[in-house]
């Protein structure tokens, strides 16, 4: 189980780190989609099976797909990739990543100081989940519904098109 | 505990270099992604620690808003290539109505 652990957990960070390091939208998108099978694996290991199927639908499924409907939606060529190549340019990165690499050093000591007793692994099922998440997190599922129908009404708000308002009668006109 | 807490950060510190130095919006919102997706997996160590079902519960719902997010955004995203033909995301500085 741990070895299973630590392979995921290296799988994760690695196609993480090409992730955003790769030019090109569509293979970035295909190391996203290896990154959050890993992270489905790491949640297995650590005992939320039902999470790690929510993890591969949601993420990998739907989320990601819905990404690449964009992407093909709006149709970028050869040249948008070499755009990428010239705004990622080493003085743009070094310095956020340092400062993020400095976060993460205080974020290791805060980490490995606390020693609390370590527990061995115990499965939490998906009717224990089922029981709290409908029972004293009723108002939350409520909200998130609500967040929910938000998203659908933004999204179909945001996302349509201009129609236009000539007459198709003028239009013929217009173009004769 | 300690390694999957250690996992979180790392990708969570992944997602943020990532969400600073790119341009490209796209990238942007898969990087806040990402973080979600770390921030999620805390809760799932959290939970997984002491045997309770909240961090699961919690991670539902970090999915639910990764979910309503991704889709304004992706509509937002398609609205500012429609206008500026870029995907830039300084050239969408301007707030002009």
């Amino acid at each position: 189980m741990e070895l299973t652990f630590y392979v995921a957990a290296a799988v994760a960070v690695a196609a993480t780190l090409l992730v955003i390091t790769c030019y090109n939208l569509i293979h970035a998108l295909l190391y996203l989609v290896v990154s959050f099978l890993a992270i489905s694996v790491v949640f297995f290991t650590l005992g939320a099976p039902f999470m790690a199927a929510l993890e591969i639908i949601i993420y990998a499924g739907a989320i990601v797909v819905l990404i690449i409907f964009v992407i093909m939606m709006l149709n970028l060529t050869y040249e948008d990739v070499q755009h990428e190549k010239q705004w990622l340019t080493p003085g743009v990165w070094v310095g956020p990543a340092i400062l993020c690499l400095v976060l993460f050093g205080e974020l290791i000591y805060i980490v490995t100081t606390d020693n609390t007793a370590a527990s061995a692994v115990r499965a939490v099922d998906a009717k224990a989940v089922g029981l709290s998440l409908y029972g004293p997190y009723v108002l939350g599922v409520e909200l998130s519904g609500m967040l929910l129908m938000a998203g659908i009404v933004g999204a179909y708000h945001l996302g349509r098109q201009k129609k236009k308002v000539i007459h198709r009668f003028l239009e013929q006109e217009a173009a004769a | 505990m300690e390694s999957g807490l250690l996992l979180a950060g790392i990708l969570f510190m992944l997602g943020l270099i990532s969400v600073l130095i790119r341009r490209n919006i796209i990238f942007m919102l898969i990087s806040v992604e990402i973080m979600l997706n770390a921030a999620g997996l805390a809760f799932i160590v959290a939970g997984s620690h002491w045997a309770q079902p909240d961090g699961q519960v919690m991670f539902i719902f970090i999915l639910t808003m990764a979910a309503a997010e991704v889709s304004v955004g992706l509509a937002l995203i398609l609205q500012i290539y429609h206008r500026l033909k870029t995907l830039d995301s300084d050239a969408a500085n301007l707030m002009r109505g």
